[in-house]
């Protein structure tokens, strides 16, 4: 199924803020088995020279795509969720996520491909806190893999 | 941001300290719940199956995150990372038992950049399969 290309360049209103909170971060480090205290001592992240305890690199991932799921849920796009794998994922940050941000997302397609019967989304997500500073941007490509079984083994899962 | 590690005393090839992160069932539970990413390729094996997998995956953003402590264990501020990119190339199999698999990551700088800036290139591999392409990192050094 190929995917509507006049979707390409589009934005999607901002998100509702996001507060990051201090015992998100701690629960979200114990899941990757990160013992880092800059994650959950403001004391230790306070030594390196941030306001409060930061999240780790890979924290935005759950902000971002979560403002995403509007972009893949949109039924005009023609996504097929059931077989989306994530193939790329990249940040670019101004600083670290903190926690006390509130943040917002703006997400925007950036491309909409069909290869080998494979769809392709890049979704763009900016991540700016209250006052407007941006603090991260994240590039998400995912792709709907094609429902041919030789095909399924690819990507390293949604 | 204040990285420990000195940018004049690394140079394009100096290797960070590599690491190995075992991953089980119960990690990936764990993750889904801390990252809000329930897909039930990660925790149901009927499921992951039934998509032509050859078993439950890990959340690829389990892998990325694992890498990266390589590179924000060695220059000492996570929040030094600049940028970090990864491309998803094969999945890590988590087999329903008491080992499950392994995530073995190896990082070298490959390029000193403006700034204070260095790019890290990493590699991620599981039962001998590379399971990250394109993986780098660039960070600010003291």
């Amino acid at each position: 199924m190929a995917l509507d290309q006049s979707f390409v360049g589009r934005s999607y209103p901002p998100t509702p803020a996001y507060e990051v909170g201090r015992e998100k971060i701690r629960e979200f480090a114990e899941a990757i088995g990160d013992p880092n205290p800059a994650y959950t001592d403001p004391e230790a992240a306070k030594a390196l020279g941030h306001p409060d305890v930061i999240a780790p690199p890979t924290f935005a991932f759950a902000i971002t795509y979560k403002a995403a799921g509007l972009v893949i849920a949109d039924p005009e796009l023609g996504l097929d969720y059931s077989r989306v794998v994530h193939g790329d994922q990249k940040f670019a940050y101004t600083r670290p996520l903190r926690a006390g941000d509130r943040l917002t997302v703006t997400s925007t397609i950036e491309s909409v491909k069909s290869l080998a019967g494979n769809d392709i989304l890049d979704v763009r997500g900016e991540v700016h806190d209250e006052s407007g500073e941006h603090v991260v941007t994240a590039w998400t490509k995912l792709v709907a893999r094609a429902a041919d079984p030789a095909q399924d083994a690819q990507g390293g899962g949604a | 941001m204040a990285a420990t590690v000195k940018y004049d005393e690394v140079e394009v090839g100096t290797e960070l300290p590599a690491q190995t992160f075992p991953v089980t069932r119960a990690t990936l539970v764990q993750y889904a719940g801390a990252s809000g990413d329930f897909n039930p390729i990660h925790w149901n094996e009927r499921f992951a199956r039934e998509v032509g997998l050859p078993d439950v995956i890990a959340h690829g953003m389990f892998t990325m995150a694992s890498a990266a402590r390589v590179v924000t264990d060695w220059a000492g501020d996570p929040g030094a990372v600049v940028d970090y990119g990864v491309r998803f190339i094969k999945p890590v199999v988590v087999p329903n038992d008491d080992e499950g698999a392994l995530i073995e990551v190896t990082a070298k700088v490959a390029a000193k950049l403006e700034d204070n800036k260095v790019r890290v290139d990493l590699v991620a591999t599981s039962a001998g399969q590379k399971v990250l392409g394109m993986s780098r990192a660039v960070v600010r050094l003291a």
